[in-house]
C-alpha cells in the first residue's frame, strides 16, 4: 500500500505524479481524499468543509461546462452557479487550453499551462476543477500542487484525478447539488464561510470585463 | 497502491449507447466482459496473422492504414479483405511506415478507433510518431510482429524493437501465443481507450513463430463485436487547432523560454507516464494479472516474455526429468512493467534466468533494475537475428550456471 499523501503544496520543484506514487483512482461510488479511497458520501462533507474554511474558495469551470454542447451541461452549469452562490465561491473560468502569451489575464482566467499564476495572484487557497478535460486538469493540478499551497479538488465527469487533493468521479448535476447541500448543511449547523468578500467579475460575449469594481482593480493592477 | 486491485473484479462495463445494437454487418455491439467471459469460445486452427484478422473483425475498428510489411506478417493484407467485406470504415495503404503512423494519428484525432501493424525496420522508421501519439493521448493500437531491425535484414523473430518502444509513453504488451495475441488485441483496445488511460498500445508478438505458424485458438462468435470507441470520453479535446498538442506543431509553447512552459512539458510527460500506470487497474482484471506464475516458490526461476516463455516451459519440463526444479514467471505487460508483481514472485528465488530473443538483453536489465539482490539475475541465454532458442539451450545454460554441468571454455561474464 502506498504511504504517499496527495496534500496541498508547495511540494517540489517538479512534484511526482500521484499515479506513479501508487495512488489508484476510485471506483464508481467512491472518491479519494488525499489519496485515500473513501465512500463518495464522506467526500461531500470533507469538500464542503474545505470550501467553507478557505479565504478565497474558487471554482474553475472548464469548457465542458462553459459551453452548452448538450442539455446535461446546462443543468450542470446551473448547479455550479448555485454552489458558487451558496458557499460563496469565486468563479474563474478555464475557457480553453491555448497557451496565453505574452501574459495570462490571471484576474479573470486560469490556464492549464501556468495555473499557478492565477492561484498566486488571487491568493486562492481552495479550488474545485469542474468541466476541464482530464489531461489538462491533471497538468494544472500537479503544477498547482508543486508550487502553491492551494487545496485542490476535482468534480470529474470521468474517472477522477489522483493529482487533486480530493476527487469525485462520474460528476453530474446531481452530485454538484449534493455538494451544495453539504455546504448548506454545515452552514445550518453554524459553520461560517471564511471567504473574504469579493465582487464576481462578469464578461460579455466579447470577453470584456463589465464589472466596474473589477475593471478598476484590474486597471490599478496594470 | 492505495487500494488492492484484484483479478476477480471485471473491468467496468461499457455504457456505450450502441451496446446491444447491431452494426451494418449484423454483429451485435457487446461488452468486452461478455465477449470473453459470458459467451462460448470455439476452437479454430489459424496462423497468427489470421488471428489478427479475426480479432479486427470483432474490434469495431474505424480506420486501418497499412504498409504491406509482408513477408513478416500478412495481417495488413488480411485486414484489407475485412475492409472489402465491409467490416471497417476506412482502409488504405501508406507510402511508408512513417506516413502510416501519421495517417493513423489523423484518423484518431478525428475520433476513430485505429489499428495498424508494423515490424522490425518499419517500427524504427515509424518511431517518431509513437511518442507523438502518446503525447497527443491517441489510443491507437499497433500490432508489432517483431523481427530483426539491423542490416543484414532478417524476417525471423528478434525482440530488439520492443526495447525502443519502452519509453515512448505507449502501453507495451507481449503475447506468447496466437491466443494471447487475439485476446490482447481486443482487450488492448478497451484498456487503452479508458478515459484515465487513453494512450496508444503496442501489442507485440514474436514474428514468424507466432504470425506464420498455426495454433489452436479459441474465438468468440464472429456475430459479436466490441462497442465502438467513444471520442467523448477522451481526456483531451478531440481536435483543436488552437490548443496543444496540435498547436505546438505551428507555435511550440514548449519552446518558449520560461520556466513554467518547461514545467508544463514536464507535467505533460508525467501525465502520459501516469496514464500508463493507471492502466494497471484495468489490465489486471482483463489479463488475469500482469504476470503468470508457475511454481514461484522454487529457488530457481525463469522470467521471460513472448515465445521465450514457451521455450522455457519445455526447458523446465526437461530439467524436471533430471530432478532440477525450476519455476516460471511469464511477463505479459512490459509497459506498465509489473515491478511489484515480479518482486513478490521472485522473493524466494536464489537464481533468476532471463532468456531473450535479442542481443541486448533489455528484459534482464528491466528485471535487474527493480529487484533487490539483483546479482541473482542471470541475463541469458540470448539468441538474436532470428535464431531459434531450443529448450535444450535454456536447460543447458541453467545447469552450467548452477554448477551442475561443467562450464565450456567461453562463457558470458
Amino acid at each position: 500500500m502506498s504511504d504517499y499523501r496527495v496534500l496541498a503544496g508547495p511540494e517540489a520543484f517538479l512534484p511526482p505524479s500521484a499515479a506513479v506514487m501508487g495512488i489508484i483512482l476510485p471506483d464508481p461510488g467512491e472518491a479519494h481524499i488525499e489519496g485515500t479511497i473513501v465512500p463518495e458520501e464522506e467526500a461531500y462533507e470533507h469538500c464542503a468543509k474545505k470550501i467553507l474554511e478557505a479565504k478565497v474558495p474558487t471554482i474553475f469551470p472548464g469548457p465542458l461546462v462553459l459551453w452548452k454542447w448538450n442539455d446535461h451541461v446546462a443543468e450542470k452549469a446551473q448547479a455550479i452557479k448555485e454552489l458558487a452562490d451558496e458557499a460563496p465561491m469565486r468563479l474563474i473560468p478555464m475557457a480553453d487550453y491555448r497557451p496565453k502569451y505574452p501574459k495570462i489575464e490571471y484576474e479573470v482566467e486560469i490556464n492549464p499551462n501556468h495555473p499557478n499564476l492565477t492561484i498566486w495572484h488571487n491568493k486562492i487557497d481552495a479550488c474545485i476543477f469542474v468541466g476541464v478535460h482530464c489531461h489538462q486538469a491533471n497538468l494544472a493540478l500537479k503544477i498547482i500542487r508543486g508550487g502553491t499551497n492551494c487545496y485542490t479538488m476535482a468534480m470529474c465527469a470521468q474517472a477522477g484525478h489522483e493529482d487533486a487533493c480530493l476527487s469525485f468521479r462520474d460528476a453530474s448535476a446531481e452530485k454538484i447539488k449534493k455538494l451544495t447541500a453539504a455546504v448548506k448543511k454545515l452552514k445550518s449547523q453554524g459553520v461560517k464561510s471564511q471567504a473574504v468578500s469579493f465582487t464576481q467579475f462578469k464578461m460579455d460575449r466579447n470577453g470584456l470585463v463589465v464589472s466596474d469594481a473589477v475593471v478598476e482593480e484590474y486597471e490599478n493592477a496594470r | 497502491m492505495n487500494k488492492p486491485v484484484g483479478t476477480q473484479k471485471r473491468i467496468i462495463a461499457s455504457k456505450h449507447v450502441k451496446l446491444g445494437q447491431k452494426n451494418a454487418k449484423g454483429q451485435t455491439y457487446t461488452d468486452i466482459n461478455d465477449i470473453f467471459y459470458n459467451t462460448e469460445q470455439k476452437p479454430v486452427f489459424f496462423t497468427g496473422s489470421e488471428v489478427i484478422k479475426e480479432a479486427i473483425r470483432r474490434a469495431s475498428v474505424g480506420t486501418s492504414v497499412a504498409y504491406p510489411i509482408t513477408p513478416q506478417s500478412e495481417a495488413a493484407a488480411l485486414i484489407g479483405e475485412l475492409y472489402a467485406e465491409g467490416y471497417l470504415d476506412e482502409y488504405f495503404r501508406g507510402e511508408s511506415e512513417f506516413a502510416v503512423m501519421g495517417q493513423c494519428a489523423g484518423a484518431a484525432f478525428g475520433g476513430h478507433r485505429v489499428f495498424t501493424t508494423t515490424a522490425g525496420p518499419g517500427t524504427l522508421r515509424a518511431m517518431e510518431n509513437f511518442p507523438m501519439w502518446a503525447g497527443s493521448r491517441l489510443p491507437i493500437q499497433v500490432c508489432v510482429t517483431c523481427r530483426g531491425i539491423n542490416s543484414p535484414l532478417s524476417i525471423q523473430p528478434d525482440t530488439l524493437e520492443i526495447h525502443y518502444l519502452l519509453e515512448t509513453g505507449m502501453l507495451v504488451w507481449h503475447a506468447e501465443t496466437a491466443q494471447d495475441l487475439f485476446d490482447y488485441i481486443l482487450k488492448g483496445f478497451i484498456v487503452a481507450e479508458q478515459p484515465d488511460v487513453h494512450v496508444p498500445i503496442a501489442v507485440c508478438c514474436d514474428g514468424f513463430f507466432v504470425t506464420h505458424t498455426k495454433d489452436t485458438v479459441e474465438l468468440p462468435s464472429e456475430d459479436l463485436c466490441l462497442t465502438p470507441y467513444d471520442p467523448y470520453k477522451s481526456p483531451v479535446t478531440v481536435m483543436d487547432m488552437e490548443s496543444a498538442p496540435i498547436r505546438m506543431m505551428r507555435d511550440p509553447f514548449v519552446m518558449k523560454s520560461n520556466y513554467i512552459s518547461y514545467a508544463t512539458h514536464a507535467s505533460w510527460q508525467q501525465e502520459v507516464q501516469s496514464a500508463v500506470e493507471r492502466s494497471r487497474k484495468h489490465t489486471i482484471p482483463m489479463l488475469d494479472g500482469l504476470i503468470d506464475e508457475i511454481n514461484t516458490d522454487r529457488e530457481v526461476l525463469v522470467v521471460a516474455s513472448g515465445t521465450a516463455v514457451s521455450q522455457s516451459r519445455e526447458a523446465i519440463r526437461l530439467l524436471e526429468q533430471e530432478g532440477i526444479k525450476v519455476g516460471l514467471v511469464k511477463i505479459k505487460t512490459i509497459r506498465p512493467f509489473p515491478k511489484e508483481e515480479i518482486r513478490q514472485a521472485t522473493k524466494n528465488a536464489k537464481h533468476i534466468f532471463v532468456p531473450e530473443f535479442n542481443i541486448a538483453g533489455w528484459l534482464a536489465r528491466e528485471v535487474k533494475a527493480i529487484l533487490p539482490d539483483n546479482e541473482r539475475v542471470y541475463a541469458g541465454p540470448h539468441v538474436a537475428g532470428g535464431m531459434t532458442m531450443p529448450s535444450e539451450v535454456i536447460a543447458e545454460e541453467i545447469k552450467v550456471h548452477l554448477g551442475i554441468k561443467p562450464s565450456p571454455n567461453r562463457r558470458r561474464p
